[in-house]
């Protein structure tokens, strides 16, 4: 590393007392991408949050006057109130996408906090224990990236019943493992700091500086993280979706609208798979963007 | 005709808050078979003036002045023009030898690419020649340890590889870029011995860049003192030793440790080296002199004097050296 | 490197048990067992059933034999659910196809990813990098079940040119290869663009150049080898994903892979099906990811022992 640090002097920039936290987001509002990503993102909050005061239809109703006749009549009109036109059942397509980018969020969200606080917890203590424990621990998450989730994920959601919970869970649950090796080699690295040492020659007790000390210095790398993994637990709830085997009626998600959308395409009615994957496109470049800003905000030496 | 001659030569990077000056008007030259040391601190651009010098500088680095070597012009002649120079005539040898060499390829591959490259030899004969090449900078059973790979070497050992990878087309020039810096001290003197050994009989002009006065009394005939990007004096190596005329080499001088005379007081210059970004204004060593006075602010031009010695400085000669 | 492949061997073997031993369990363990129906079966008939499939066995020997039969006879036992027909059969009739398909999906998502990465990054800050970097983010949000209604709508409802599905010629592959490959080719574009930029600025690439080689050869003889390391670890994980992605092509495409037995065993709670399927793409992961371990410690000597 010495041979580049003369190298370097050039590009290396001098940072006067500023906190690092407060040099990462101005680093993130510079980056264009970044920004346009939030901004996405905001949109498809706003969206799902209160699009549904807008729609003049319920998710349920079914409009009688289109019926039979989707391919001529459900298109989107503001006259019909139907904006983005009707389900093949004619059903309002505006409140089912409202609902569907809900339900993708939560997914999203709750399935990459339930990977995060796995992973985090289990990357953090084999780090931090070291030795034997730490080879064994991360042995298993090797013979575990190897099993093929989503084929096991369907294996539990066909043999326990389709539960939104199960769904939720299981999609977390199968994203832990890279989670817990990132966090692993972290912590590895803030184990020998002062800090940390002083606090065990004190007689503080293992969980307690874990969770007091290392965890929080791990901060960054877990929002970066955390910001790329949402995007990919709505890709693996989507996936499910599509398949028919996930979310179930008159819940929907927007894999299954796309599912939907997909399967009626050759009847003419394009805008049934147009708006659902609209949406589902905005929210992945959202996080996409996002996450890539917040990776060389917080960690500008990895570009 | 001096072998390198390098006029008005300057660096400058393009940085995310604006330019960053790293070599600022540097003429020098250096005579076929000679040897020059440059010394400076990290960050005085002696290191980047030898990338430029190889066409080795980062992407958004920019040259503006002329280097000629043997009278032909290579300053921004790209890579394919100075892959014509590169290991026949020109070579260089890097700070650290853990990560110059490929970690992924044995060192007989490394070495005999260039030999069938740039003398087209076969690969059997360029094999054949690095192993000689490897004898002559003295690594035991060369003719076995060349199938191996960089990291079964110790520091001292790959940076002989290194040396002996540079010399394998025989090139009128070697830049050695702060060559011992990343060993230890018993190995540094190895391999400093080894390379003066190999300039007498090889007879290859040499440019050292190091931070070391010490390595420099050794091995150079010439030196060139260098701070904020700029020469500050230049010298033939005893009369430099002997009276140092600019408060920076003064300073230099007396940071480094004497063996011969334990009564005498190791100073170190006070201050930090310069934050290169911004543009450069006045004499680049004038927060940290002992000398400055007013006048320093705008920078002083490199003045001959005795012949063949230069110094930038406003401050009188018997000022400073008394 | 010999015994470095045998030591990755020795690790593969005991992960295949072990995911043939959990899942197994998970069968057990589910709620109503394979035969609860819609339809009440009579108490004796049930028994009867239970004694074909082995179900009154105590469960290590279940377990035993049901491992026994595929270790020694690669036999996954009789579906559950087709009297007639065995889980081997369900597989052998999809399997080349998802073969056929996936392999050159792979291929072609390996050489057009890495292509494009180094081309951008070699040609870094240049129109051609902007391009490869648009299309890769691009690409990244349309996964195979996004492809495949697009293609289809595109290339089949509105400019007529391949058929939307089936399996009966070269030009049934078309689609699917694309809709399978197209997100993958992305990643590995971004991942060998970022690691090629990042071993450009080594020490050991600006010794190459120091030593006059033309710079075709220090791209290809000395950057490409390290900056494939990172798209290599990436192929495990995307060979896993491209396997499950092939389930949507199969039921988008009808393309009749073993995706559609699959998902069919799933919504007839086939479990036999359900576990032979996932066993087998177990064995294929584990299999290549050992392969793709063998090809690491031949790229980096320093892993070899």
């Amino acid at each position: 590393m010495v041979a580049t640090t003369e190298n370097n002097v050039a590009t290396a920039q001098v940072t006067k007392g500023r906190s690092p936290w407060a040099d990462a987001r101005r680093r993130f509002f510079r980056n264009k991408a970044a920004v346009f990503g939030l901004l996405l993102l905001v949109i498809v909050t706003l969206f799902a949050l209160f699009g549904g005061f807008l729609a003049q239809w319920s998710n349920e109703e079914l409009d009688y006057n289109v019926m039979g006749q989707v391919a001529e009549l459900g298109g989107p009109s503001i006259a019909s109130g139907h904006y983005f036109g009707t389900d093949d059942l004619g059903r309002d397509l505006f409140a089912r996408t409202v609902q569907g980018t809900q339900i993708s969020l939560a997914v999203g969200v709750v399935g990459a906090l339930i990977a995060i606080v796995v992973g985090t917890l289990y990357g953090a203590t084999a780090g931090y224990v070291g030795g034997r424990v730490d080879g064994i621990m991360m042995r298993l998450v090797d013979i575990l990236m190897a099993i093929p989730y989503m084929f096991v994920l369907i294996l539990l959601l066909v043999m326990y019943g389709r539960s939104i919970t199960m769904l939720f869970v299981g999609v977390g649950l199968i994203s832990w493992m890279d989670m817990s090796r990132i966090v692993r080699g972290q912590t590895l690295s803030l184990k020998g700091r002062e800090y940390v040492e002083a606090a065990r020659a004190t007689g503080v007790s293992a969980p307690v500086i874990i969770l007091r000390h290392i965890v929080p210095n791990l901060a960054g790398v877990i929002i970066v993280y955390a910001t790329l993994l949402v995007p990919l637990m709505i890709l693996t709830e989507s996936f499910i979706s599509f398949l028919g085997l996930g979310v179930q009626e008159p819940l929907t998600s927007l894999g299954a609208l796309i599912a939907e959308g997909a399967g009626t395409i050759s009847y003419g009615t394009v805008w049934q798979l147009a708006f659902p994957l609209l949406f589902f496109v905005l929210t992945l470049f959202g996080f996409f963007f996002v996450g890539d800003g917040l990776r060389d905000a917080l960690d500008p030496k990895d570009r | 005709m001096a072998l390198l001659e390098i006029d008005n030569l300057s660096v400058t990077f393009d940085g995310e808050d604006g330019p960053v000056h790293a070599v600022n008007d540097l003429s020098l030259s250096i005579d076929r078979g000679q040897t020059l040391g440059i010394v400076g601190e990290s960050g005085s651009g002696k290191s980047q003036t030898a990338f430029a010098v190889m066409g080795l500088l980062a992407p958004n680095g920019r040259t503006s002045g002329s280097v000629r070597f043997d009278g032909q012009e290579i300053l921004g002649i790209g890579h394919k023009g100075m892959n014509q120079l590169r290991a026949r005539r020109i070579a260089m040898i890097f700070q650290d030898p853990m990560t110059s060499l490929n970690p992924y390829m044995r060192i007989s591959d490394q070495m005999a690419e260039v030999l069938t490259l740039h003398k087209g030899m076969s690969k059997r004969d360029a094999v054949a020649e690095s192993v000689r090449m490897l004898d002559a900078v003295r690594i035991p059973a060369a003719s076995e340890r060349i199938r191996l790979y960089p990291h079964e070497f110790s520091g001292g050992m790959r940076q002989r590889v290194m040396i002996a990878m540079s010399l394998l087309c025989r090139p009128d020039l070697l830049i050695a870029d702060e060559p011992t810096t990343a060993l230890d001290v018993t190995v540094q003197a190895q391999i400093m011995e080894l390379l003066n050994d190999l300039q007498r009989e090889f007879g290859m002009a040499t440019v050292l860049i190091t931070h070391d006065l010490g390595v420099v009394a050794g091995f150079c005939e010439r030196v060139v003192v260098m701070y904020g990007g700029r020469v500050m004096e230049k010298a033939p190596v005893d009369p430099l030793f002997a009276q140092p005329t600019h408060p920076y080499t003064r300073g230099l001088l007396g940071a480094v440790p004497r063996v011969d005379d334990e009564d005498a007081i190791m100073t170190a210059i006070p201050g930090n080296p310069p934050n290169m970004a911004g543009a450069p204004e006045g004499c680049p060593f004038r927060p940290r002199c002992a000398y400055a006075a007013l006048d320093c602010s705008v920078m002083p031009p490199l003045v001959s004097f005795d012949g063949d010695r230069a110094r930038a400085c406003h401050r009188p000669i018997a000022e400073v050296a008394a | 490197m010999f015994t470095y492949s045998l030591k990755r061997l020795a690790i593969a073997i005991p992960t295949l048990l072990v995911l043939i031993v959990v899942s197994f369990m998970l069968m057990h363990a589910a709620p109503g067992g394979p035969f609860t129906s819609e339809r009440e079966i009579p108490p004796d008939v049930l028994a009867n059933l239970n004694a074909k499939y082995g179900l009154d066995q105590p469960l290590w020997r279940q377990i035993l034999s049901y491992v026994w039969g595929i270790v020694t006879q690669f036999d996954f036992g009789p579906s559950f659910v087709y009297k007639d027909r065995t889980v081997n059969q369900i597989i052998a009739q999809g399997f080349p196809i998802t073969l056929t398909y996936g392999l050159i999906s792979f291929a072609l998502a390996v050489i057009v990813g890495v292509s494009l990465g180094v081309a951008a990054a070699v040609r870094h800050n240049t129109w051609l990098d902007y391009i490869a970097v648009g299309t890769s983010i691009g690409a990244q949000v349309l996964p195979n079940f996004v492809m495949a209604p697009i293609l289809v709508l595109v290339f089949t409802l509105w400019l007529g040119w391949l058929p939307g599905g089936g399996w009966q010629g070269p030009e049934y592959w078309i689609m699917p290869v694309i809709a399978l490959s197209t997100s993958f080719m992305a990643s590995i574009a971004r991942i060998t663009r970022s690691s090629m930029l990042e071993v450009l600025t080594s020490n050991h690439i600006r010794t190459a150049r120091a030593k006059g080689l033309p710079e075709r050869r220090v791209i290809l003889r000395h950057a490409l080898k390290p900056a494939m390391l990172p798209v290599i670890s990436y192929l495990g994980p995307a060979f896993v994903a491209m396997i499950t992605g092939s389930v949507v092509v199969d039921i988008y495409f009808s393309t009749g892979g073993i995706g559609k037995a699959f998902v069919d065993s799933a919504l007839n709670r086939d479990y036999a099906v359900m576990m032979g399927v996932t066993i087998l793409v177990g064995a294929l992961t584990i299999f290549f990811n050992l392969v793709v371990d063998i090809l690491y410690g031949w790229i980096d000597p320093k892993i070899r022992y």
